[in-house]
């Protein structure tokens, strides 16, 4: 069975940065990924290549089958429109370490902008799916609040249940928990392991090892803009095979 | 006495206060403002004297009151809102393309924004009007050739030259209160919109614009109240507008200063019902920027 994300050998600087050097990492549909590594290792940045907002120098990355962000002729790879990118963009959710909800929008219409603008469906119906998507995030009754009026916490929520709403075949996490005071960080962690039993694929940028060796199937250890190590979380986290994930580990652990 | 009591109470002139708790039920008396009373005295005198004198001056307010509602000035008054209105839509329109414009990568297309800020900031708005309104002398016909073709002095009516000579340079400056509006939003959010698969033109129109509004609507409100009284400077090239009209009424009867005086007060009741608009445009666009916490919760809705 093809790989829901596909990456070959992806590079990308920023400037003088190399920010990826040559990653190549697969996931299949239904298992949760969770990339750990020390800042500035690049993980990140190989997060928001896979939904395109930022634009990779060489390599190729595949998303549900479709190469992204370009097209091939011949022996060249194309850039796709804006209208195309942000077609496939569809395909995966996203969530932000600062969140990024829409400050002039309360809850609901931030969960409601999307279908409703984007995908064209009726303001009722999205009004529906909203409710059940708030509900499911323990957030209902918030939702003619502004994000100024919200917790760090139930911000990231509503973050979540707003990518849901676009019903993606794959969520993308960006450090979910690292804006959030300690005592918030639960409420969220709760969330995605809820949507991770219930058969979601995800991708998880994280500092929380604790839950990447409780929900992951697989975790990727990056440095320097490479992929170090790989494996279930039982070998990365509890026997590293590599020196650098050791110090990581011990590091973060201390 | 004691040696510790503070220096400058003595020095001017008090003596320190001993310590006695049967003093607490003693009434406060709030310090007076002497200095305040007196300049508030002072500027009633003078406001007295000023309306004493244009009261007794050689002023008939009565043709003030007879004109304020006469024919011609109302036309005028319909012409100063209509160009304020046409001018102002041309120059918010001008503002948010060169906005966006400047904010190109492309070096053409910032090139000609950079140029347009520049050339229409940098010469007077009268100079501009006077430009657009004797363009038949550089061009005598305009058209695309073969397919139809005019006489310019025929399109540069006093109308449409000052609609020009506004807007376009109303664009100038509001161009530059739009980037500043767009650069107020944060990154995040233009991520956040293009994550939920929104174009670039939706994410400006949707996500965007929407929250530079906070940012733009109060200095494009001072623009509107600038416009409404920059629309006077088109009396020069005989567009009848208030200010133009009172003066052809003025040439015939000379009652200058009585026709001045019912300009005026069409300027000031114009610029005080868009300051009113203005406060309440500015409460619908703060929504969710924490400074309405007040608005009443809305009951929870049970799901």
């Amino acid at each position: 069975m093809m790989p829901i994300v596909v990456a070959a050998d992806v590079r990308k600087s920023f400037g003088s940065v190399q920010a990826l050097d040559g990653v190549s990492i697969d996931i299949q549909a239904g298992q949760v990924l969770c990339i750990v590594g020390p800042s500035g290792s690049g993980k990140s940045t190989f997060l928001r290549c896979i939904n395109q907002l930022e634009r990779i120098d060489s390599g190729a990355i595949w998303v549900d089958g479709e190469l992204i962000g370009y097209r091939r002729v011949g022996d060249k790879l194309y850039e796709l429109t804006d209208a195309e990118s942000a077609r496939q963009r569809l395909t995966s959710g996203m969530v932000f370490q600062r969140f990024n909800l829409f400050q002039h929008l309360t809850a609901l219409e931030n969960i409601i902008e999307g279908p409703v603008t984007v995908q064209k469906r009726r303001r009722k119906e999205a009004v529906d799916e909203a409710m059940a998507l708030l509900d499911r995030v323990g957030l209902a009754a918030k939702r003619d609040a502004y994000p100024s009026e919200l917790s760090g916490g139930q911000q990231q929520r509503v973050a979540i249940a707003r990518a849901l709403a676009m019903k993606p075949k794959l969520m993308l996490f960006d450090e979910p928990t690292s804006a959030l005071d300690p005592e918030l960080v639960g409420e969220v962690l709760e969330v995605m392991r809820d949507l991770a039993s219930s058969g979601m694929t995800m991708i998880v940028v994280t500092h929380e090892l604790g839950f990447a060796r409780e929900v992951a199937n697989e975790v990727v250890f990056m440095d320097r803009g490479a992929v170090v190590e790989r494996g279930p979380p039982q070998e990365v986290l509890v026997h590293p095979q590599q020196q650098r994930t050791r110090d990581f580990i011990a590091a973060v652990l201390a | 006495m004691s040696s510790t009591a503070a220096p400058s109470a003595i020095g001017m002139g008090m003596k320190p206060e001993k310590f006695d708790p049967s003093i607490a039920h003693l009434t406060h008396v709030p310090r007076r403002h002497y200095g305040r009373w007196m300049a508030s005295v002072l500027i009633l005198l003078v406001f007295g004297y000023v309306v004493k004198a244009f009261a007794e001056g050689q002023i008939d307010w009565n043709i003030v009151g007879q004109f304020l509602t006469a024919q011609s000035i109302l036309n005028g008054l319909v012409n100063t809102i209509i160009m304020t209105f046409c001018a102002m839509a041309l120059g918010i329109a001008l503002g948010v393309l060169f906005a966006i414009l400047v904010m190109s990568p492309n070096p053409v297309l910032k090139g000609v924004a950079v140029f347009y800020i520049w050339f229409f900031r940098g010469t007077p708005l009268l100079l501009q009007l006077l430009i657009w309104f004797n363009l038949a002398l550089v061009f005598p016909r305009i058209g695309i050739p073969g397919l139809f073709e005019v006489r310019m002095v025929d399109v540069m009516t006093p109308f449409v030259a000052t609609l020009l000579g506004l807007g376009i340079n109303q664009g100038a400056y509001t161009a530059e209160v739009v980037r500043s509006g767009i650069l107020s939003v944060d990154t995040g959010q233009t991520e956040a919109a293009k994550s939920i698969g929104m174009t670039r033109l939706t994410t400006l129109r949707r996500i965007v614009l929407p929250q530079a509004m906070r940012v733009i609507i109060p200095p494009v409100g001072n623009e509107v109240i600038s416009m409404v009284k920059l629309t006077s400077i088109a009396s020069v090239i005989g567009f009848a507008e208030v200010l133009r009209n009172a003066q052809t009424i003025y040439y015939a009867n000379a009652r200058v200063i009585e026709l001045l005086i019912v300009a005026a007060a069409w300027y000031l009741m114009i610029v005080t019902v868009l300051t009113i608009g203005q406060h309440f445009l500015e409460r619908y666009f703060a929504k969710g920027s924490g400074r309405r916490r007040t608005r009443p919760a809305t009951p929870a809705v049970e799901a």
